[in-house]
């Protein structure tokens, strides 16, 4: 990747990751977020991590962005009235952020800086896939497994039961432990 | 150096401008075609000095649809609503169309074109992971119907927004899987070596095209495809008789024209994709880079560049044949309700998917 390639997608990267920060919009700060995202997986791609890049653009902006643009809609968020915050809070939180600031300068001080050796095949899909289902089959398959649990967890802890209509605003699993739900099932 | 950033640039403006003039040509033939199925006249208005009139030729609505119709367009005014949220309503036509366009950068138009010494292959993006690119754009798609709901602040255009996202993300699953069990077939990433994989044949006189290997795979594909353009019998998220227009009610003049114009881009894409992942994309039925060779006939050598001329034909009379089909399907069933279109996508066509790919797995395990 040229350097120049490189320079525009790190600074788009930056500045629309201020963006996600400073705007008081929730949808707009969603779209910087996006824009963020898709700026890293340029810079992947550009990097050599063609898989990686690939399918952070497809699973975060296809997918995941979408699903918080419902919850933001769903729940009716509105623009922040920017309150001050208290005094408290911004000096704890100015300490936790300098210190944040601190440790990444420490970190990258002392992280080698001279190019690492890598095969022309480095990142593409077919080594990444040779890694997942070899030497880290049990890996991945454990991280799918978690996710299929939590997927299903969350289908339990969501879900109408039988005798819950007569329940005003449907608020389920509010007054009753879902583990006795899920006994039920 | 320098000639081959023009190649490139000119391969880039080539597939652009096919789509787009394609999606043109789709409206005019979508208005007489309607008019065909119904039994009406169709566009008809705005001839000039009435030159086919006078010829003796019926109003083809031509001047009406290609001069008459973007003119009034792009000279309405552009009405943007008091509340609306000035900046995404005006970003949202472009983050809609945008996408689409940039996808047909990985599908192939042809085979190798070879002027000289200079071997130019009719793609324009040469991408391994280019099946992943598909999917990573489409995935970007979703946000310009979506921002358009929401910027307008309207209520009808929410509930189309909102409706279209849930919608697209629902069948991109289904569309997903249709184009993994190619992947799995063909074994590769890139459209065009899936293309090339296709040009031989079975017994000696069967093409092997991706139909024959993945069947269901090719409905799901374009069942999913058909609710990725929101298109009826998909066309819930602008459901007239439910939302006005959706979530482009509060659009007008130019921006409204580029969502129009992404409904008919995406049918382009739908059918190119096809035409590339089940029909052999540019690949002619017994036609082989040096010339034709017909079972139990002697080759008929020809040219390179007719051969590469028969390739972008055969590629557009495809992807125009599957466009007919499309506009065929809009005008003949009916619109699902918004439950039958879930039930469609989540327990028929993901649980196929599934299944085609559980089948496909074993398949290529039992074959070795």
């Amino acid at each position: 990747m040229g350097v120049g390639v490189f320079a525009f997608l790190g600074t788009l990267a930056v500045i629309s990751a201020l963006g996600v920060i400073l705007q008081r919009s929730p949808v707009h700060s969603l779209l910087a977020l996006v824009a963020t995202l898709l700026a890293l997986s340029g810079l992947m791609i550009g990097l050599g991590a063609v898989a990686i890049g690939f399918l952070q653009a497809i699973v975060y902006v296809g997918a995941i962005m979408v699903l918080f643009l419902f919850v933001i809609w769903l729940l009716n968020l509105q623009r922040d009235p920017g309150e001050p915050g208290r005094l408290a809070v911004k000096f704890f939180g100015a300490i936790a952020v300098a210190a944040l600031v601190a440790e990444l300068f420490a970190f990258f001080v002392r992280a080698p800086m001279s190019p690492m050796e890598t095969s022309s095949s480095y990142g593409s899909v077919d080594r990444l896939a040779d890694l997942i289902f070899s030497r880290y089959l049990v890996a991945f398959e454990v991280a799918s497994l978690m996710l299929l649990v939590a997927v299903v967890g969350a289908v339990a802890v969501a879900r109408r039961w039988p005798g819950d209509e007569a329940r005003p605003n449907g608020a389920v699993g509010a007054d009753r432990p879902v583990l006795q739900q899920a006994r039920r099932a | 150096m320098l000639i081959n950033l023009l190649i490139d640039t000119a391969k880039a403006i080539v597939a652009v401008l096919l789509v787009l003039n394609l999606s043109a040509v789709l409206l005019w033939f979508e208005r007489k075609g309607s008019a065909l199925i119904q039994d009406r006249i169709g566009a008809n208005r705005a001839a000039i000095f009435g030159i086919g009139r006078r010829l003796g030729m019926p109003n083809l609505g031509v001047t009406n649809t290609f001069v008459a119709d973007p003119l009034k367009m792009f000279t309405k005014e552009d009405f943007v609503p008091d509340q609306a949220d000035k900046f995404l309503h005006a970003l949202a036509p472009f983050l809609s169309l945008f996408p689409v366009l940039i996808t047909f950068a990985v599908v192939p138009f042809g085979d190798r074109l070879i002027i000289g010494s200079r071997v130019i292959d009719l793609q324009v993006c040469q991408l391994d992971a280019g099946v992943l690119y598909l999917l990573a754009a489409l995935g970007v798609g979703v946000y310009g119907a979506a921002l358009a709901g929401w910027a307008s602040n309207n209520r009808w255009a929410l509930l189309g927004g909102v409706r279209a996202s849930a919608q697209m993300i629902s069948y991109e699953l289904a569309m997903g899987l249709a184009i993994i069990a190619i992947v799995m077939t063909f074994g590769t990433l890139d459209l065009q070596d899936i293309c090339r994989q296709q040009g031989s044949v079975w017994f000696g006189w069967l093409p092997k095209w991706g139909i024959l290997y993945q069947p269901l795979a090719f409905l799901l594909l374009f069942t999913a495809g058909i609710a990725e353009t929101k298109r009826i019998p998909f066309d819930m998220p602008e459901g007239e008789s439910e939302l006005i227009a959706g979530y482009f009610t509060e659009y007008s003049g130019g921006k409204q024209a580029a969502f129009m114009l992404t409904d008919f881009a995406e049918v382009v894409l739908v059918s190119a994709l096809v035409t590339t992942f089940f029909f052999g994309g540019w690949q002619v039925p017994y036609l082989h880079p040096d010339g034709l060779h017909f079972p139990g006939v002697g080759p008929i050598l020809l040219p390179n560049l007719i051969v590469a001329l028969l390739g972008v034909v055969a590629f557009g009379m495809k992807v125009v044949f599957f466009c007919w089909l499309q506009i065929l399907l809009r005008w003949t069933l009916p619109r699902f309700r918004y439950d039958q279109l879930m039930y469609l996508g989540w327990k028929v066509l993901l649980p196929l998917g599934l299944l085609n790919l559980a089948a496909t797995a074993v398949v290529i395990v039992a074959l070795g």
